[in-house]
């Protein structure tokens, strides 16, 4: 893609910029009051976002959306302190008063001038387009109509329907006492189907969705809705047929894509900058040691083409990066912001991130993988006496601190004599970050990544994130179902 | 405390921009209109290693105005509440409404529904404190925590106070408004060191400063919680008893009312659908809510529809006596509206508790789980599996901590299984309840 452009500067100043009577010049006077006495580092944060939502339910789409959200967060960083203020008022006078606020965390000290003002140059990841205007309010309701449709007539069993289509239009604005500035527009959309069946007095349900750094044109002219709604059916077809799930500790063989959430929970979060300076991660001090079998490389990857956590540039203005975190099985990178990197002796990664103007940045994934290996799927559920083979997760958990992670999943399958059986429901999986990575045996050669769905919430704080693996032998991690 | 915030004059403007919406939504062609508005300001300090990390200050507004053009709908909001920007907002949700599908279901709630006493239930009363003296607060709790032998590392200790005023109307003419506080303290707390780390925390929160417990109780209390998981074991793969501490009870009291709210029922989402009048629960169990207490942490004398809250009894000698109802779920379903829209206020239990040793004796051999991991529920059939780590428990008696493990079973059966309820009440929440004992779980470990 191309580089992000002045015309990106342009188009981010004159929507956050002047309608407060601002200009990028004018911005030193604001980074003046963030830096008092004692203060080394501080930044200005603008952002707008126009968020719009179309729920479809029962075949009509009666309720809908529309948000608009913007304003400024200031920061004020001295030593491992932060101070924070924000404003949704983006002008003069509160530029004024979040920066005496932020920079209230110290009171003594010097007063360093911030650095002069440099465009970041960085390769756009994604196109500045506006994703709301993609299609026209008829064509948005045709395509939640068209789920509803094929749902219904994907299986008699079908009893309920909900859709919805999900747009955010966001511009933001970093300026920071080291010179950067830099801006970008992050077009992200969403389409999302469930539905509930019923047969013989049992009750299931499915779900699908998928999007990612683009317009909704796009999503209408890829036929998601058709796509996610027979998934949506098929995967609640299955759940209908499925018994409880085994319980006790046995293989494990995770499908490709989606299935990368154990990664994010058992291995992500415990390489994030943050975590690592306290020591307070089970992977702290690590750097250099084994902490995956052989043949694990995980990276995290902001640099991916539209994708759903891909980034241009992060919150801070860094542009977005691949960043090797495991390569074959040795511990070689963690997730930074500028804070983290400075106060551990490394450089940003470009993964400060935050939800919104309003929240402080931490150190967050973007798209996190692991690389292909070169086992045939088919081989690695072949070597399985008895086990489980999970297709896709609800949702998950970790404590960074022991590095016991949790995760529910959505569609799963025993595996008897080398073979997928029977559907089974119910299943929890649970295991230690750094044990289950030296679980893994086989390494599939067909990596791939999530639809684009995955939401990662830390402190509060919720972001669009990716995964995504290859098919995957774990050859010993406790499942919890309901047969002992 | 340090930002100018007259809750008084912020709840007058908030009740004008409201009139004005409400007005403007009028002459610009809507049937009917509702709008809730709010404005909330609060500072936030964190310590760690003794010094301080954060210092937070916020202030957030948000204005959301729902319409109706016959029976089709439209939403729009915005952090903006300046009268071009509330004109927009309400532009906007006509506009959606023109495309949104007819819904009979669609419409303010019963204008004879409204809440007309809106008594004072005495919610707001903001700390006069400044961000050294909250530093301070959370430097005591935190290095009361780190004083207790075999405490090697910490998160840290937060402080938080904020005020919330929110305002509801709508075209009935009912204008509701309220505002009230909130102050709370945690501490979170590590101790043994490589592959033996554990963590663990405690916090106090309550409307008024003078309810907070002290800093260093609950500094103390977070290390107390951290040093007794230090050792876990993983409990053999088997079926057992579980206790749920009061935290984690309150956990299934919530899955309980998420079951039985208008949302999930209509939609065919809850495994609790056309259970009403079933027996759920032993005949010794009572559950429901006190919206209108003097000063709970979630008291209200309107809900998010406007209507009167009111004394409700969901469960009733173990019977499901009522859904919870908004008055939208309620048309869809063909009952009145419960005064729920926006959830349950201030859920309480009837029923005669024991303390947690004699439950622990009752159960004799079984597990104490202290805390829950992942969202392992399935709310369509009630089927449960969640990480768990707590306690491995031996004739009555805590014998060491167990860990790395999941407590499975069918929220249906687990209902049906209450066999006791504790009398260490933990009231930190809108949802009190002490600790639940159930007969028996799949428990999956080594």
């Amino acid at each position: 893609m191309t580089d992000l452009s002045d015309d990106m500067l342009k188009q981010a100043s004159t929507l956050l910029l002047a309608p407060g009577g601002l200009d990028v010049q004018s911005l030193d006077a604001g980074l003046g009051h963030a830096m008092g006495r004692g203060i080394d580092y501080a930044d200005l944060f603008f952002q707008r976002t126009w968020h719009e939502m179309w729920v479809l339910e029962d075949g009509e789409v009666k309720d809908a959306s529309y948000s608009i959200d913007g304003g400024v967060g200031v920061r004020s960083l001295s030593g491992e302190k932060t101070g924070f203020a924000y404003s949704s008022q983006i002008s003069q006078d509160a530029l004024l008063d979040t920066g005496r606020t932020a920079s209230g965390i110290a009171r003594s000290g010097e007063r360093h001038p911030p650095s002069p003002i440099q465009v970041a140059t960085a390769t756009a990841r994604y196109r500045g387009v506006d994703p709301l205007d993609g299609l026209s309010a008829e064509e948005k309701i045709a395509m939640l109509k068209e789920a509803d449709r094929v749902a219904r007539a994907a299986d008699p069993a079908v009893t309920q329907v909900s859709a919805s289509l999900t747009g955010v239009h966001e511009v933001v604005l970093v300026c920071a006492s080291d010179g950067t500035l830099a801006a970008d527009i992050r077009p992200l959309v969403r389409f999302n189907v469930n539905v509930i069946v019923a047969r013989d007095g049992k009750r299931e349900r499915g779900s699908a969705g998928g999007g990612g750094r683009y317009s909704m044109s796009r999503l209408r002219d890829e036929g998601v809705a058709e796509r996610h709604a027979r998934e949506a059916v098929r995967q609640a077809l299955v759940n209908l047929d499925a018994v409880a799930a085994p319980a006790g500790q046995m293989p494990v063989v995770l499908a490709n894509g989606w299935p990368g959430i154990l990664l994010h929970e058992a291995v992500g979060h415990g390489l994030e900058g943050d975590f690592n300076r306290k020591g307070s991660s089970s992977f702290a001090g690590r750097l250099g040691e084994r902490v995956a079998a052989k043949g694990v490389t995980v990276v995290d990857d902001a640099t991916l083409d539209e994708r759903r956590g891909s980034l241009s540039i992060d919150d801070e203005g860094t542009p977005g990066q691949y960043t090797p975190l495991i390569e074959d099985g040795i511990l070689t990178g963690y997730m930074q912001d500028k804070l983290n990197a400075r106060l551990m002796g490394m450089q940003p990664t470009g993964n400060a991130r935050r939800e919104s103007y309003a929240h402080v940045t931490m150190p967050r994934m973007t798209n996190t993988y692991m690389l292909g290996g070169q086992e045939d799927p088919e081989a690695i559920l072949k070597s399985v006496k008895r086990g489980l083979y999970a297709v896709s997760f609800g949702g998950g958990q970790v404590d960074i601190t022991s590095g016991k992670f949790v995760f529910s999943a959505s569609e799963a399958y025993l595996i008897e004599d080398g073979k997928i059986t029977a559907p089974v429901k119910g299943a929890t999986l649970i295991g230690n970050g750094p044990e289950a990575m030296s679980q893994v045996s086989m390494i599939g050669n067909d990596m791939a990544l999530d639809s684009g769905i995955g939401i990662c919430g830390k402190e509060g704080q919720g972001v669009p994130v990716g995964v995504g693996q290859p098919t995957l032998k774990l050859d010993e991690i406790t499942v919890g179902g309901t047969q002992s | 405390m340090s930002q100018a915030f007259n809750a008084v004059e912020q709840q007058a403007r908030l009740e004008e921009r409201a009139a004005m919406a409400l007005g403007y939504a009028r002459r610009a062609g809507a049937d009917a209109c509702e709008v809730g508005a709010s404005v909330d300001q609060g500072v936030g300090v964190s310590v760690r290693l003794g010094e301080t990390e954060n210092v937070e200050l916020s202030r957030d507004q948000s204005i959301a105005v729902t319409v109706y053009v016959g029976q089709r709908k439209g939403n729009a909001s915005s952090s903006d509440a300046s009268d071009a920007s509330i004109r927009a907002v309400v532009d906007k949700a006509i506009s959606i409404a023109r495309y949104t599908g007819e819904d009979p279901a669609a419409g303010l709630a019963p204008a004879e529904l409204m809440a007309t006493d809106l008594p004072e239930l005495d919610l707001h009363h903001p700390w006069a404190l400044s961000v050294d003296e909250a530093v301070e607060l959370a430097l005591r709790c935190e290095s009361a925590g780190r004083e207790q032998s075999g405490i090697t590392n910490s998160e840290g200790a937060s402080l938080s106070s904020s005020e919330v005023v929110t305002v509801y109307a709508n075209s009935h003419g009912f204008i509701g408004s309220k505002r009230g506080t909130r102050h709370s303290l945690s501490c979170l707390l590590i101790a043994g060191s490589g592959d033996g780390m554990q963590r663990d925390h405690d916090f106090t929160t309550a409307r008024r400063a003078e309810d907070l417990a002290s800093p260093e109780s609950v500094g103390i209390s977070a290390a107390e919680r951290t040093l007794r998981r230090l050792g876990g074991q993983r409990p053999q793969t088997g079926r057992l008893p579980v206790l749920f501490a009061p935290e984690m009870a309150r956990g299934l009291v919530g899955n309980l009312l998420n079951s039985i709210a208008g949302g999930a029922l209509y939609r065919e989402s809850s495994f609790l659908c056309d259970a009403l009048g079933e027996t759920l629960f032993p005949t010794w169990f009572t559950l429901g809510e006190q919206p209108r207490e003097i000063g709970g942490l979630a008291s209200a004398a309107f809900d998010a529809d406007g209507v009167a809250t009111r004394d409700n009894v969901f469960i009733d000698r173990g019977r499901l006596a009522s859904y919870m109802l908004s008055a939208y779920s309620a048309r869809r379903l063909g009952l009145e509206s419960t005064g729920n829209a926006g959830g349950a206020h201030n859920v309480r239990i009837e029923a005669p508790t024991e303390s947690l040793d004699t439950l622990m004796q009752r159960m004799g051999t079984g597990i104490l789980v202290t805390e829950m991991m992942g969202q392992g529920l399935n709310p369509v059939t009630g089927d449960y599996s969640r990480g768990a780590a707590g306690f491995w428990v031996e004739n009555g008696q805590i014998s060491h901590p167990v860990e790395e493990f999941t407590v499975a079973g069918n929220l249906r059966e687990m209902f049906a299984g209450l066999q006791g309820v504790g009398s260490d009440i933990d009231r930190r929440g809108s949802i009190q309840t002490g600790s639940w004992l159930i007969d028996t779980m799949t428990i999956a470990g080594q």
